[in-house]
């Protein structure tokens, strides 16, 4: 067996860097009338500017035209995302829905709701999250007991998801619940996919403050809540078989290492044009570790339009790009000139405005989405160790 | 062709004034690449030889037509290079090379696969292969960490190929391979200075050399009998001799458009394969000790910390392999830029000191015997991170260039070329 993971260089298309120049010139525009906040949790949300991407064809891009996608490559696709994120551009209102949640449901979605929803989607104005913990299921995923149980026309839901992000905003959700008990020979049966409208009956949603001050996370209590028939997604007690496909969607893309970019960005803002050795070779490092993130990142979005399924190599993307991202800001701090009084006034100083945000969100970083020990076990896996 | 530019018109290599050279060493210097080039064949070692050549100049072909890469190309001259050091380079052919045997029969093998001639172009007697090609076999020679100047052959016939000057045969080396390094070329026709580290100095037939002569550069050819060596080793046991240059009269010589910058950058993405090659194997080495080792009643593939650490190794791997293809495909630009040499030899040497720190824990105190050959991976690995600039020398380097640039151009630098 091959114990290597490989990462072969992509060469965008010619496509590909002129869509990165119209981007560029439309971040540029918001920009300059003020759209795009300088990142703090709450600012990134921004239903107006998300009805604006996807005027401008940048959300959904990879699916059919039919429902309301341009079948553009997943090198397009990424070229978009990894120049919003660098810009601190607001995409939350629609970034769970374009990444996760969209493809979900163009796969395993009923007809009647790919037709109804992914549109929506498109057009930037439909704010997905995604109900996967729970009290007693974290990195457990398959531990899930929020139920679904069949009723008339559909089915009822009880129970609870946590730490769910964006669940205030949130106009769906696709929850995984619990169908059927697990079997003695499988513990991951009997869990299945659902369309949650977040608007319906018995549905409370319960602010979580993070350690920052601000709202992201919330705790969601089903009560028997209705679900229609249509919102079934995929087989029955079957998630399982549909879950793995789409992390590797989620864990390589640019939001995996570029999270607290910004305070590298202001460091060499205040590093000057002539820098000490010292200051020169930590800029350097950091420098070299995100470039060549960025490199595999992209080889992943390269053998994703091949039509592979890299889930091993992104899980690789993942736990280095967290881990970078995470460590950055301590690296910065103490790269950083001494605070000192000759610096400006402590709420104009965009240096320590950009460290302080990426200081605060640092935790989450190797936690969301597939912490670094599940991460490494997978990889692990992917080794042969397991 | 990659980074190996068109040769310059027949005669321009040799028109204007090169160097002076006074009448009386004209006749000792014989630097004739003319003649060489038109009239005299080059020994072809076997029959062998002319197969590869065949195939890498089909292959080239081939590529020019797909103007892409093509993995099946490069796998045919991996898999030769892969059952040559297979046949050749068992781990006891390292440990006797460290005492100074010369591996004689690898390295004929490979001479007469014509391996070691890849970047050489055909009209100048070498295989004309891309960089890709011969980066491709550099990670297999990593792998196999083979204890022969096959890296350094390459190099020189990529040095001398750049000067259009004909590539003799037997195993080369090239100098200086210093950033600071300096020979210069006197009015007289001699070189001056001296070249620490130079690799396989010893063993080499000849040493393509970088030489200086008013503000110009030019490579020379120079035959290695005679040059006053000084022996040393690296961490690795391998030769890296100090040669003093002085008086010496090269076999011949010609302008070219490298300098000293540009060498020490194009050695880095070299020794970068090298390292790529050497860590997928330590790699290899120490997933399969961990499932074949058992302590408390279980492989200790089986504990979590072991797996974690091994998770982190791949990652490292990974990361030095895609940092290998980047230097590679920056040499594909024939100034090679300096920030993407910089990243890749920055993040390589970590991934090099990460990954053989791991390998080394995973293999316990066997691990740490002469005995067991993870040392000829790890060894190679701390010596090959710090030639052609360490970390911090090229981190230096692009934070500089970062800095210099401002930090609204640090984004367009990340992106730029994809």
């Amino acid at each position: 067996m091959s114990y290597s993971f490989r990462f072969d260089p992509i060469e965008l298309p010619q496509e590909a860097k002129e869509l990165r120049s119209e981007v560029r010139a439309f971040l540029r525009e918001e920009a300059e009338a003020g759209t795009l906040s300088a990142g703090s949790g709450e600012g990134s949300f921004s239903r107006e500017f998300s009805r604006k991407v996807g005027a401008k064809g940048w959300i959904g891009m990879t699916w059919p035209k039919k429902y309301g996608g341009h079948e553009r490559s997943h090198l397009e696709r990424y070229v978009v995302i990894e120049e919003m994120l660098a810009a601190r551009a607001p995409t939350r209102a629609h970034s769970t829905a374009d990444r996760q949640s969209g493809p979900v449901i163009l796969r395993y979605g009923q007809e009647e709701i790919r037709q109804k929803i992914l549109p929506q989607i498109a057009r930037g104005e439909l704010c997905f999250c995604i109900g996967l913990s729970e009290p007693n299921s974290g990195s457990d995923v398959f531990a899930a007991s929020t139920r679904a149980t069949r009723t008339d026309g559909g089915w009822r839901v009880n129970g609870r998801k946590i730490w769910t992000s964006n669940a205030h905003q949130a106009d769906y959700m696709i929850a995984l619940l619990r169908t059927s008990p697990p079997t003695k020979e499988n513990r991951r049966h009997g869990l299945t996919q659902f369309l949650v409208d977040m608007k319906a009956p018995g549905i409370t949603i319960r602010p979580i403050i993070n350690l920052s001050g601000a709202h992201d996370f919330n705790e969601v209590v089903f009560d028997d809540a209705f679900l229609p028939h249509s919102h079934l997604i995929g087989g029955v007690d079957m998630a399982w078989t549909q879950a793995t496909d789409e992390l590797a969607y989620e864990r390589s893309g640019p939001d995996r290492w570029i999270e607290t970019f910004p305070c590298l960005v202001e460091l060499v803002r205040r590093a000057g044009e002539e820098p000490d050795e010292r200051l020169a070779e930590g800029i350097g490092r950091e420098v070299a570790h995100l470039a060549t993130l960025r490199r595999m990142s992209l080889s992943v979005a390269g053998m994703l339009q091949a039509g592979k399924t890299p889930s091993v190599e992104a899980a690789v993307v993942k736990d280095l790009g967290t881990n970078f991202e995470q460590a950055l800001p301590d690296k910065v701090r103490l790269l950083a000139p001494p605070i000192g009084d000759s610096q400006p006034d402590s709420n104009d100083d965009r240096f320590e405005e950009a460290l302080r945000h990426a200081t605060l969100i640092a935790p989450k970083l190797t936690i969301q989405g597939g912490t670094r020990e599940v991460l490494r076990g997978i990889i692990a896996r992917g080794l042969g160790l397991r | 062709m990659g980074s190996i530019p068109p040769l310059p018109p027949f005669f321009a290599v040799f028109s204007g004034p090169p160097m002076t050279v006074p009448a009386s060493c004209a006749r000792r210097l014989a630097w004739t690449p003319v003649r060489m080039r038109s009239t005299r064949p080059i020994p072809f070692p076997d029959t062998a030889f002319s197969c590869v050549l065949a195939y890498f100049t089909m292959a080239r072909r081939k590529r020019q037509r797909a103007q892409e890469m093509d993995d099946s190309t490069e796998n045919i001259i991996i898999d030769t290079a892969t059952r040559i050091f297979q046949d050749l380079c068992a781990p006891n052919t390292v440990n006797e090379a460290e005492k100074g045997v010369w591996p004689k029969a690898l390295w004929d093998a490979l001479a007469g696969s014509g391996l070691p001639l890849t970047w050489v172009p055909e009209e100048l007697g070498g295989a004309g292969a891309s960089v890709a090609d011969g980066f491709a076999v550099l990670r297999v020679a990593g792998r196999f960490t083979a204890p022969v100047p096959l890296a350094e052959t390459l190099m020189a016939g990529w040095l001398l190929a750049r000067a259009g000057i004909a590539v003799p045969s037997g195993p080369l080396t090239i100098a200086p391979i210093h950033a600071d390094g300096h020979i210069a070329l006197t009015p007289g026709g001699t070189l001056t200075g001296r070249a620490r580290k130079v690799p396989f100095a010893r063993n080499a037939r000849h040493i393509a050399v970088l030489a200086e002569q008013e503000g110009r550069m030019l490579v020379a050819l120079v035959a290695a009998t005679g040059l006053s060596i000084n022996r040393a080793v690296s961490l690795a046991g391998e030769p890296r001799d100090d040669v003093s240059f002085d008086d010496v009269v090269p076999a011949t010589a010609g302008p070219a458009a490298v300098d000293q910058n540009l060498l020490v950058g194009f050695g880095a993405a070299v020794r970068l394969q090298q390292m790529a090659g050497a860590l997928e194997r330590i790699l290899e080495a120490s997933v399969q000790y961990a499932l074949d080792r058992s302590q408390f009643g279980r492989p200790i593939a089986k504990f979590q910390a072991i797996q974690h650490n091994l998770a982190i190794l791949a990652g490292e791997v990974a990361a030095a392999s895609a940092a290998a293809g980047a230097a590679a495909e920056a040499c594909l630009n024939p100034d090679i830029p300096v920030s993407e040499i910089a990243i890749a030899k920055v993040r390589g040497g970590e991934a090099a000191g990460t990954g053989a720190a791991i390998a080394h824990q995973v293999h316990g105190a066997m691990g740490f015997t002469y005995e067991h050959s993870l040392h000829h991976a790890t060894r190679r690995l701390w010596a090959w991170r710090e030639e052609f600039g360490n970390e911090a020398m090229w981190a230096a380097r692009l934070g500089r260039i970062v800095a210099e640039r401002g930090a609204d151009e640090l984004w367009p630098l990340i992106t730029a070329g994809s």
